[in-house]
């Protein structure tokens, strides 16, 4: 968490910076388990990337590269949608 | 300068024209019905440049002026009593969002039992709302201090939305003579609506709104305070300039025959007027009357009532909206935490509710009591059937 602002170093007029949700890292809020990709079995369709509520999948030049885990809830929606056969390319595992 | 027969509404409808807002958002309700329904006309004839947006309830006008003031619009509205309440849940959202919105709020009795007639029950009710409130004793200065609330509000020291009042029906419906300035002279003393951002800048993205909980909330509330603070010495100066420009100088308040007064009241709004005949009649008595007539309630220019009223032994506040239990009426309360102290007697007195006629008779027994002041409750009803 970044340092708290105090009142007079705010924005003036309730303004607040855009984009900034980037900071508010929620990865902390996993209980237990996280996904862990399968980079051999992944086919790069990219449902994982479309279901994530979090934009905590990481994709560059089009291709699936991993998870961003400062900002993964370990909700499970992406090992869920996973449509690869009869491995799944995402599975949920215990966190240490 | 012309001088016109117009009504507080006509009037304020007048100023609106003349301010030519960016978006008026309103719903009509009596008796703030002729403010915005003079002000449509004036959109339907072409004379204004506004974007009047006619909504289904005063929640969604005050909705809509919000929105509209995130793009940097200079918007304004009007409404009363149960109007105004139905904007409560938005007005702090306004005043937190720091947006300059001006409103026409004519004050009327809060329901229930269902009245139209005038007290200030329903500005009372948003008085910690974070919204500046000007109190109006004419047409004449409902004019001017609609004028100069623009100029208050939008002020880069203040960027809060203000509220200016007339009293229901007494100034709201009456006519009177009123000096009006001319157009452009109003448009240069008003001066042009700058804002820090407008939220349709797609260059300079902002977030306006935004959840705040425990860890912000609190700092985001201090600006609000301090530019209400501020806000104090923006109106000396922009009652100071209006004096300059035009001949009718404005500030906190206005002191009538108080410097010697023995005896004086305390009030709001168009009792004033009626107050000023029983103060003369005093006079020619012999009898050292005076009054101090609050132009603000929000913010409460404390300490310079406190001075005002220096040398008054015996003071008398007159509430025309009581707070049922609490240690008189809001003006009382505020005036006599203001005169902690100091070596006066003050008394309330709760009048007028529901338009109840206040008249010379009672104001001058008002005085008459003061001669003997230590002997009467704190907080005394006038003019009720007890």
């Amino acid at each position: 968490m970044s340092k708290l602002l105090n009142a007079k170093e705010l924005l003036p007029c309730d303004q607040l910076s855009a984009g900034s949700a980037a900071e508010f890292e929620t990865g902390d809020w996993r209980l237990g388990e996280k996904p862990v990709w399968h980079p051999e079995t992944c086919i790069q369709c990219l449902i994982c990337w479309i279901a994530c509520p979090d934009v905590a999948v990481e994709v560059k030049d089009s291709k699936m590269t991993g998870f961003d885990y400062k900002h993964c809830k370990g909700c499970g929606i992406c090992a869920r949608e996973c449509p690869t056969k009869p491995n799944k390319a995402i599975t949920m595992e215990k966190e240490r | 300068m012309v001088t016109l027969a117009k009504t507080g509404n006509e009037v304020m409808a007048e100023a609106m024209r003349q301010i030519d807002p960016d978006v008026v958002a309103a719903y009509p309700i009596t008796p703030a019905t002729e403010v915005v329904m003079i002000f449509a006309q004036f959109v339907a004839d072409g004379l204004v440049g506004t974007e009047y947006i006619p909504v289904e309830s005063e929640h969604s006008a005050m909705s809509a002026c919000v929105g509209a003031a995130t793009t940097g619009a200079r918007v304004m509205t009007g409404t009363s009593s149960q109007g105004l309440a139905l904007m409560y849940e938005i007005l702090p959202i306004a005043s937190a969002l720091r947006l300059p919105i001006i409103m026409c709020e004519v004050n009327r009795a809060l329901s229930g039992p269902i009245n139209i007639h005038c007290d200030h029950s329903d500005t009372m009710g948003c008085r910690d709302f974070g919204w500046l409130q000007i109190f109006s004793e004419n047409a004449q200065e409902a004019y001017d201090n609609v004028i100069q609330a623009v100029r208050i509000a939008e002020d880069p020291r203040v960027m809060l939305p203000t509220m200016v009042t007339t009293d229901g029906f007494i100034i709201s419906h009456c006519m009177e003579k009123v000096e009006v300035l001319e157009d452009k002279v109003a448009k240069d003393y008003v001066g042009e609506k700058k804002s820090p951002y407008s939220v349709l800048d797609v260059d300079k993205p902002v977030t306006i709104g935004a959840l705040d909980l425990t860890d912000y909330y609190f700092e985001h509330k201090m600006p609000v305070i301090q530019a209400m603070k501020d806000a104090r010495q923006v109106i000396l100066e922009a009652g100071k300039d209006f004096g300059k420009r035009f001949g009718r100088p404005y500030g906190f308040f206005e002191k009538y025959k108080l410097d010697d007064a023995e005896f004086a009241i305390v009030a709001l709004g168009s009792t004033c007027g009626t107050a000023r005949v029983a103060i003369d009649e005093l006079r020619e008595k012999g009898i050292k009357a005076g009054m101090l007539k609050l132009r603000l309630f929000r913010p409460f220019p404390a300490e310079e009532i406190a001075e005002a009223l220096s040398q008054v032994p015996n003071i008398a506040v007159l509430d025309r909206s009581d707070s049922f239990n609490a240690q008189g009426g809001p003006v009382f309360t505020e005036v006599r935490s203001a005169m902690y102290n100091r070596n006066a007697k003050i008394i309330n007195y709760v009048y007028g509710l529901g338009g109840r006629d206040i008249n010379v008779a009672q104001i001058k027994e008002v005085f008459c009591q003061l001669g003997r002041a230590d002997k009467m409750p704190m907080v005394n009803y006038l003019g009720v059937r007890e």
